[in-house]
Parts: C-alpha cells; sequence; structure tokens
C-alpha cells in the first residue's frame, strides 16, 4: 500500500507527519511512501532529503491519492474531499470535543485513526503522540519563559555581584510538567513542583525538583466524612500554598490541562498580582481557557508587570524535534497494525490499541471504544498473600546450649581418646580458625585465584602419599603411587594456573 | 633426618600457606602470596623426602615428574572460562587422593597401636575416604555439567532426596561395620556407595547454583585432605586441609548469601524446580528493541557508562570487544566500569577472571556493594549476559521466587541496554520485568557481535 504525507496547511503548523528517518522505517514495513514536494520545508527536512530516504516526492494531488494519509492536524473539509474511497488516515482528531469533523467523515467510506485516543497502556506508550507532544510542550514553555524572563536562571557570583538563581513552580506533573522541571533544573533554576496526587512525589524528585505538599491534614480530621466539603478545604489549601508561592517564586508553569473540559482557575489574578513585577507565567492549558485568569490564548500578554504567555503551538515551535517523534509514533502504529510486514494495513478490532484508536471505521463511527478489557488491567494480577518468613530471634539460650553441648561432647572424647588425638585436633581447630580470618580478608575479584591457590595447597596431601611410598606391600604402593602422581597435578596445576590468572590483573 | 628438622620444616610451609591465603587479599600482593605458596610446598615435599626411607626413589621421582607435567599442561591449556571445570577437577583430585592413601593406610598392619587408637585411627580412616570419594565423583559430575557434556538440570532419581539419604545412610553402616571389624570389603562398598552419592548429589543440582557446588566441594577437599592428616597423624596435612575448609565454606556461605538461599536449599535441588508463584501470565508489557547504531549513539552521549556482565559474556566470549569498546570509550573521556555480582558466572570471581584476561584493568571492576548506589547517576548501563542478577523483581515482587536476593539495581539508571539472545528467561526461571521497564531497550543477538556491532560505529 502507498501512504502519503501531505503539507500542513494551518497557520501556526510548521510540523509534518514524516521525516526522512520514520519514511525510512515505514518502507521497512513494506509501505511505498510519496510525500507532498516542500512538506517538510517548515521543520527544516528538505525534499531532497525524503528523496535520499526512499521517498518520492509529488504533487499535492497525487499525496493525496493514496491508500493511508498520515498528517499532523485533523483534515479540514477540503481535505476530506480529497481522499480516495476506502483509504485510512491518521492525526489528531479529538472526537469527543469535534463532534462535527466526525460527523463529516463517517459520511466518506474511510477508516480514521486518531492519535490522541491511543488507550494508556504500557504497551501502547510507544505510540502515545500526546505524551511526545506533551514532552515537546514542558521543554518549550521553560524555552518561552526565560525568552521573557529578564534574568539568568542559574545563580552565579561574578566580579559584578552576586545573582540569585530564578525559582520556577510547576503545577502539574504529568509528561509536560516533569520535561519542564527537566528543563528548567538543567538551566540552574531552582525547582519545585505541585500535584494533587501525591505518589508523582517520587517522580518529580527524580527530576531534581522539590515536591510542595499540602499542609492539609488538620482539616482532612475536622470535616471527616464529607467529601464536599473537603475538596473545598482541599481547594483551600492548595490556593493558600500557590498565593504563598507567587510571592516567593518567578515563573510559574501550569499544566493542568483534561481534554476536553474547561482547564481548573489555579492561578487567580491576585496571585498575579502578588507576583514581582518581571515574573512570568507560561501557561499550557491555554486551549482550554487556560490555568490562569491572566491567560489569553495564542497571546503574549503582560498583567500587573507580569508576562502571561497563552502559546496553544509549543510542539510546532520546536517543529524538527516534533515531527521526529510523531513520525516515530506513526511508524509504531502502523507496526502494530501491519503484522506481516508486508505494506498491508490490518485493522484488527481484537487489539485494544488498535481498537482505541479507530475512531471510524469504513465509515461508521466507532468511538467511543468499549472499556479496555479486564484482563489486561493490573488489578486482576491477585498476588497470594505471601507469608512473610518471619525469622524468628534465635533463643538467647541457643548459643550457650549449642556451646554445652559440644563441651560436653568434646569432654567425653577427651577422656577416652590418646592424646596424640587430641593435640592433632588442637591444631585442627586452630587453624580453621586461622582460615576462617584470613580468607573473610580475600576479595571476591580474587575468589578464583583462591580457588586454584586452595586447589594446589591441599595438594599437600602429596605429604601423606610419599610417607606410604615407604612401605613393601605392592598393593600400598601402588595406591600411594596414583595418590601421589594425582596429588602433584594438583599442586603444580594449581599454582601454575593461580601464576597465569594473577600475571593477567593488571592496573590502568 | 631428624624429626625435628621434619617438624620445624612443616611448621615453615604451613606459615609459608598462611602468608599464601592471606596474600590475595589485595590484587598487587596476591603474585607474592602464590610465590609463598610454591616455596612452602617445595619445603614440604623436601623435608618429607628427606625422612622417609624408601626405596624406589627413582619411581617415586617419575611418579612426581609424570603428575608435575599433567598438572603444567593443564594450567597451560585452561581457557579462562573453562576456570570452573578445572577448579572442579582438581578439587576432585584432592579427594581421589584422599581416598586412595585412606586405603592403603587401612591396608597397613596397625598392630602397634592400643585399642582406642585404632578404633579412632579407623574411624579417620572411614572419615577420610568417605569425603574424599563424596569430593571425587560429585566434582567429576560438577566439571562435566560445567562442561556441558551433561545437561545443566537438576536431575534426580526416583525417590529423590529419601535415595539420596538412604545412600549415604548405608555407607554410613559400611563404615561401621568397617570399623568394628576391619572389613576391607566393607571399605569397598561404603566408598562405592559413597561415589554414588556424589553424583546423585550434584547431578541434582541446577546449574545456576553450580558456584556453590564448586565451592562446597573445595571444602570437602580441604576436608579429606585434613582427615588424611589425622588418619597420618601429620600436622601440615591437617593445618591446610583446615585452612582449605574453611576457605571452601566461606565461598560457600557467599555465594548462598548472594542468592538469598540457605546452603541447604541449594543442597537439596536446583531453581525453578520448586513450587514459587512463577507470575508468567501477568501482562508485563512490551520491551523496545534497539539496533547497535542507536545503542553506539546511547554510549556517545553518556558520561559514565556500567557494564554487568553474567555468564553469557563468557559464552559468547564478548569480553574482548567489550574490553576495546571500554578503551574508546575511556578514551572520549567517558567514565566507564563494571559492575559484578557475587553469582555472575559458575565460579566465584569467574567474571574478575574473565576480564582480567582480556586485559580490563581490575580497578574499574567494582563489586555490587560498591557501586550498587551509582546506578541513579548513571547514563547507560549495559547488561550483557546477565538475567538473574539484575532482575527488579528480587527486590519489588515479594512473591517472585527470588524474592529478596540482592541484585545489581541496574533500573536506576537512565537507560539500559539488554543485550540477549532472545527473550528467555535466565537459569531461576522467572521473568525479567527489567525487559518491560520504560528505561530498557533490548538488542538482541550473540553478545560477540553485537558488542564489534556498536564497536564498529566508533
Amino acid at each position: 500500500m502507498r501512504i502519503g504525507i501531505p503539507g500542513e496547511i494551518q497557520a501556526n503548523e510548521n510540523r509534518v507527519a514524516a521525516t526522512p528517518d520514520t519514511v525510512g522505517k515505514l518502507q521497512k514495513l513494506g509501505y511505498e511512501v510519496v510525500i507532498e514536494s516542500g512538506a517538510g520545508s517548515k521543520a527544516s527536512f528538505d525534499d531532497s532529503a525524503f528523496a535520499e530516504a526512499g521517498a518520492q516526492v509529488a504533487e499535492r494531488s497525487e499525496v493525496w491519492a493514496s491508500d493511508i494519509i498520515l498528517k499532523v492536524n485533523a483534515p479540514t473539509d477540503d481535505e476530506i474531499g480529497l481522499l480516495k474511497d476506502g483509504a485510512s488516515i491518521a492525526s489528531f482528531i479529538w472526537p469527543a470535543q469535534n463532534e462535527e469533523l466526525m460527523n463529516k467523515l463517517s459520511e466518506r467510506n474511510i477508516n480514521v485513526f486518531a492519535l490522541d485516543s491511543v488507550p494508556r497502556l504500557s504497551r501502547s506508550q510507544s505510540l502515545d503522540a500526546l505524551s511526545s507532544m506533551a514532552n515537546i510542550g514542558g521543554y518549550r514553555a521553560v524555552v518561552e519563559a526565560s525568552h521573557q524572563f529578564g534574568r539568568f536562571f542559574n545563580g552565579q557570583i561574578t566580579a559584578a555581584g552576586k545573582i540569585p538563581p530564578a525559582k520556577i513552580m510547576v503545577i502539574g506533573a504529568g509528561v509536560a510538567g516533569l520535561a519542564a522541571l527537566g528543563a528548567a533544573g538543567s538551566m540552574g533554576a531552582i525547582v519545585r513542583a505541585f500535584d494533587t496526587r501525591p505518589e508523582v512525589k517520587e517522580q518529580v524528585e527524580s527530576m531534581g525538583a522539590e515536591f510542595l505538599e499540602l499542609d492539609y491534614e488538620e482539616e482532612q480530621d475536622s470535616s471527616d466524612g464529607y467529601a464536599k466539603e473537603m475538596s473545598k478545604a482541599f481547594i483551600d489549601a492548595e490556593m493558600a500554598l500557590f498565593m504563598e508561592q507567587a510571592k516567593e517564586v518567578d515563573i510559574i508553569i501550569t499544566t493542568a490541562l483534561i481534554p476536553g473540559r474547561p482547564a481548573p482557575k489555579l492561578i487567580l489574578e491576585d496571585m498575579v498580582k502578588a507576583m514581582k513585577p518581571g515574573s512570568v507565567i507560561v501557561d499550557l492549558a491555554a486551549q482550554n481557557g487556560g490555568n490562569c485568569e491572566c491567560t489569553e490564548k495564542d497571546k503574549v500578554v503582560v498583567k500587573h508587570g507580569v508576562t502571561c504567555i497563552g502559546y496553544t503551538d509549543l510542539p510546532s515551535r520546536l517543529p524538527n524535534q516534533a515531527s521526529q517523534l510523531y513520525g516515530t509514533n506513526l511508524v509504531n502504529m502502523l507496526k502494530l497494525m501491519t503484522p506481516e510486514k508486508d505494506g498491508e494495513l490490518v485493522i484488527d478490532f481484537e487489539d485494544e490499541v488498535v481498537r482505541g484508536l479507530t475512531v471510524v471505521k469504513e465509515g461508521n463511527i466507532t468511538w467511543p471504544p468499549p472499556p479496555v478489557k479486564v484482563s489486561a488491567a493490573p488489578a486482576a494480577k491477585l498476588a497470594p498473600v505471601i507469608e512473610k518468613k518471619e525469622k524468628k530471634p534465635a533463643s538467647p539460650w541457643l548459643k550457650p546450649g549449642l556451646m554445652t553441648v559440644g563441651a560436653a561432647l568434646f569432654a567425653y572424647i577427651a577422656s577416652s581418646a590418646p592424646a596424640n588425638f587430641l593435640e592433632h585436633f588442637t591444631v585442627f581447630i586452630l587453624s580453621s580458625i586461622v582460615g576462617y580470618y584470613v580468607i573473610w580478608n580475600v576479595k571476591s575479584a580474587l575468589h578464583t585465584p583462591l580457588m586454584s591457590v586452595t586447589n594446589a595447597i591441599s595438594g599437600i596431601i602429596v605429604v601423606g602419599a610419599l610417607m606410604q611410598m615407604g612401605s613393601d606391600n605392592n598393593i600400598i604402593l601402588a595406591l600411594s603411587g596414583i595418590a601421589l602422581m594425582v596429588a602433584m597435578i594438583n599442586i603444580v596445576g594449581g599454582f601454575a594456573v593461580t601464576q597465569r590468572m594473577l600475571k593477567m590483573f593488571i592496573r590502568d | 633426618m631428624s624429626q625435628g628438622f621434619l617438624v620445624s620444616a612443616y611448621l615453615i610451609s604451613a606459615l609459608l600457606f598462611v602468608m599464601s591465603l592471606a596474600g590475595l587479599s589485595r590484587q598487587d600482593s596476591a603474585k607474592t602470596g602464590s610465590l609463598y605458596g610454591m616455596v612452602g610446598m617445595t619445603v614440604a615435599v623436601l623435608a618429607t623426602l628427606g625422612s622417609v626411607a624408601m626405596e624406589g626413589f627413582t619411581l617415586v621421582t617419575l611418579l612426581m615428574m609424570a603428575g608435575a607435567a599433567i598438572g603444567l599442561f593443564l594450567a597451560k591449556k585452561v581457557e579462562m572460562t573453562e576456570m570452573p571445570q578445572l577448579v572442579a577437577m582438581l578439587n576432585g583430585f584432592g579427594g581421589l587422593a584422599a581416598v586412595l592413601i585412606g586405603f592403603s593406610s587401612a591396608l597397613e598392619p596397625a598392630d602397634t597401636l592400643a585399642a582406642t587408637e585404632k578404633l579412632i585411627h579407623s574411624i579417620e580412616i572411614f572419615i577420610g575416604i568417605i569425603i574424599g570419594a563424596i569430593t571425587f565423583s560429585g566434582s567429576v559430575v560438577a566439571c562435566l555439567k560445567l562442561g556441558g557434556n551433561i545437561s545443566s538440570r537438576p536431575a534426580s532419581l526416583p525417590g529423590g532426596h529419601w535415595t539420596n539419604l538412604a545412600l549415604i545412610a548405608l555407607a554410613v553402616v559400611m563404615g561401621v561395620v568397617f570399623v568394628q571389624q576391619h572389613s576391607i570389603l566393607a571399605l569397598v562398598v561404603m566408598t562405592a556407595l559413597a561415589l554414588v552419592f556424589g553424583i546423585t548429589l550434584v547431578l541434582g543440582i541446577g546449574g545456576a547454583d553450580m558456584p556453590v557446588v564448586v565451592s562446597m566441594l573445595n571444602a570437602y577437599s580441604g576436608i579429606a585432605a585434613a582427615a588424611t592428616g589425622f588418619m597420618l597423624g601429620n600436622n601440615l596435612l591437617i593445618i591446610t586441609g583446615a585452612m582449605v575448609g574453611s576457605s571452601g565454606a566461606i565461598l560457600s556461605y557467599l555465594m548462598c548469601a548472594a542468592m538469598n538461599r540457605s546452603f541447604i536449599s541449594v543442597i537439596l535441588g536446583g531453581f525453578g524446580t520448586e513450587s514459587g508463584t512463577v507470575s508468567e501470565d501477568s501482562e508485563q508489557g512490551e520491551h523496545v528493541e534497539v539496533n547497535v547504531e542507536e545503542v553506539a549513539d546511547m554510549l556517545k552521549n553518556a558520561s559514565s557508562v556500567i557494564i554487568t556482565p553474567g555468564y553469557g559474556m563468557a559464552v559468547a566470549q564478548a569480553q574482548h570487544p567489550l574490553r576495546e569498546l571500554v578503551n574508546k570509550l575511556r578514551a572520549q573521556n567517558i567514565k566507564v566500569r563494571f559492575g559484578i555480582h557475587p553469582v555472575a558466572g559458575r565460579l566465584p570471581g569467574h567474571m574478575n577472571v574473565l576480564l582480567a584476561e582480556a586485559k580490563v584493568p581490575y580497578d574499574i571492576v567494582e563489586e555490587m556493594d560498591e557501586l550498587n548506589d551509582d546506578f541513579k547517576d548513571t547514563d547507560v548501563v549495559l547488561v550483557i549476559g546477565a538475567n538473574d542478577t539484575v532482575n527488579p523483581a528480587a527486590s519489588e515482587d515479594p512473591s517472585s521466587p527470588i524474592a529478596g536476593m540482592p541484585v545489581l539495581k541496574v533500573w536506576e539508571a537512565s537507560q539500559v541496554v539488554v543485550f540477549k539472545r532472545s527473550m528467555a528467561t535466565g537459569y531461576a526461571g522467572v521473568q525479567n520485568p527489567l525487559f518491560f521497564k520504560d528505561n530498557a531497550r533490548m538488542l538482541f543477538g550473540d553478545a560477540h557481535g553485537t558488542v564489534e556491532g556498536i564497536l564498529k560505529q566508533f
């Protein structure tokens, strides 16, 4: 089948749905690729680079005549009309918000894959375009903030005076929030983050940021049992925290965005007033109304001396990177839908990832998908209750008891055994103890040479064999002779191989 | 030669042996240490030769030279990957010598001894032979298992442990008969039973537990030597045997501790045979594959790298291209270290020897405890031919059969690349959740080939 990559026609869109790298990968799946001339130019991918990667560079009409269309933005009405019958198209769709678009798409006999509707399973992460775009958005938010911010991010002590580091608060520790924390932290700012989910604390801290926690426990006790009141108490505590932080931090990045719902207002106008002049707010939720009361969509406005950035096209402002990640998401999607790698698209509704992202199949709306099957949910794993083997603390009498038994046993043997046996026994016990202390000092790196040395010195049994070579009994002579030879193998073999190994250990 | 001279010569060689083992505490003193051992051995042998009045001196010299030649040949010829087999074989020879000397001692007329002395002498012979025989046959099986001549899976006789127990009980009964009646026939039967016991004992132990088995047989060979010392009334043998016994016992203990398994459970049978809950069917997620170019890029962009090798590296002989890769990376000022799990390989310290053979400097080869906290700050970890020793289930999943085993925390690094032939499980038969972690990438293929492939990218 043939894949067509048209150029994006939206005004602020710099991305493209394929890069020379992903074109190569698409071909490995057995597809033919045709790309519109100039499609990648805004993302710094030339036609020649695509041609070199094996794609055919063609005119717009030819591209739209392909079997599969890969796009970034949802198709416009005109573009829907260009699709050939039975074709498939993959792009961002947002089916929940775009009912009209969905209806128009379903008027045609086509398949539509929405990259924003990939179910969130661990195995579908590689095609989760929302995550990869959020990552870029978070990074770019920091870049935009630093562009508007009149100071360094990192603290410095220079001949011209001391510069304090910038303080940045990120609200919402999702993919975008974490990316923002990482980017700001690596520029030297002091970073902190807030999230209503306490379980993300570890992730926040792994980015080198401080996790802000609510001072909230006491209220929880007083309003026990009343969910509504509790959430109000929670919000109050949250707002108090933001107010306190607003006075202190230089930059706030908000990422509290719930797809399809108006964004919660978290930074109110009086908080903006409380911020130092020259501070910056980047609102990643501007698309849905913004988390900050001062945000204006797609604009940079200055209110109360604070710059509020409301761009909604942050991923597109990093077009080369965004195209590469999005293109790879598309490759991974097609990998899933091209099991034979023969360039034939298979839409298998048994696969819940494919089921989830297919919003129109052969002209019928298949959105929303049925809830994900229970078998895949981790909850199905009912781990058997492990009886923890509690180590019983050894009875305090055990050790003295054993010692008494040992002493009694020894006393019995000692009373009947001949003196020279006891002498040998003494030597045996003492050497075991010497051995114990000496061996504990051996480095674990030298355990193999230790074994070969002990092999060699246990060849000392040769002495025993020699002592019996004086016998005049031929059987004894024969047995001892063999023992002699075998022991010599141990001695010479053991020492020789030890030397060989030790010679190999070299210092740098 | 006077008895006093002989005793002092033995004292000197015993001291030299202690110094020899003490020298192994550091790499730079180890070579001198092993020289002390050789001198000690020479002193002991010469003093004994001088003190024993024997006929057929030429025969003795001939036999000793033959043994020395065989030993030298083995030592020169052995590949470093075959070290476990060699050590197992030498353990076995120690046991064999103890058996042979035990028999010659039993055949010797002991009329001069008083009744209790005779009894104790017989018991000593019995102990020396039974331990020697178990060591010998067990080592032969261990050697064959390690060499791949027989399957390394745990196998047991019908009746399992009970058959083994019956064998050893019968052997002890025969021993008692020998002690009471001084019947050589009983001694022979006892030896045969002990030999069979040694075989079934080691057959029942799985491949991953081989480090414990070899250490254990090492301890046995020491105890057999000590028993021979008792039998012949020779203090030097007792001292040496006791030290070797301690050494083997400590190594066995360390290996068991590194697997969080008790010594008894190792002896009673291998991993995978126990009825632990192997949670194979739970959703594991999907692994992500990479190719050599991508791994090379990761390495070029890294500032610190840790390599954790396992037995698979030895099998693939990947240590040589790996050392070249390490040199390349270090030339670019990338910090490279090796992290060695105590039970990586088939012998305690085996990985260290293999890396040393490939001329990896020993100061960048660190033990698990030394670098386990450093993974957090590491950019790329290369897991080469290791599986169970890097399994996060050991610390995260209390129902896993390997729960509680100390493991290398490779998953804490930014990125982990696992070099593997396929998605098969390790010796423990436990699925490894590491492969499905977000920061893990799989590089399939023969480790030798893939490492060379990466090398070509530099």
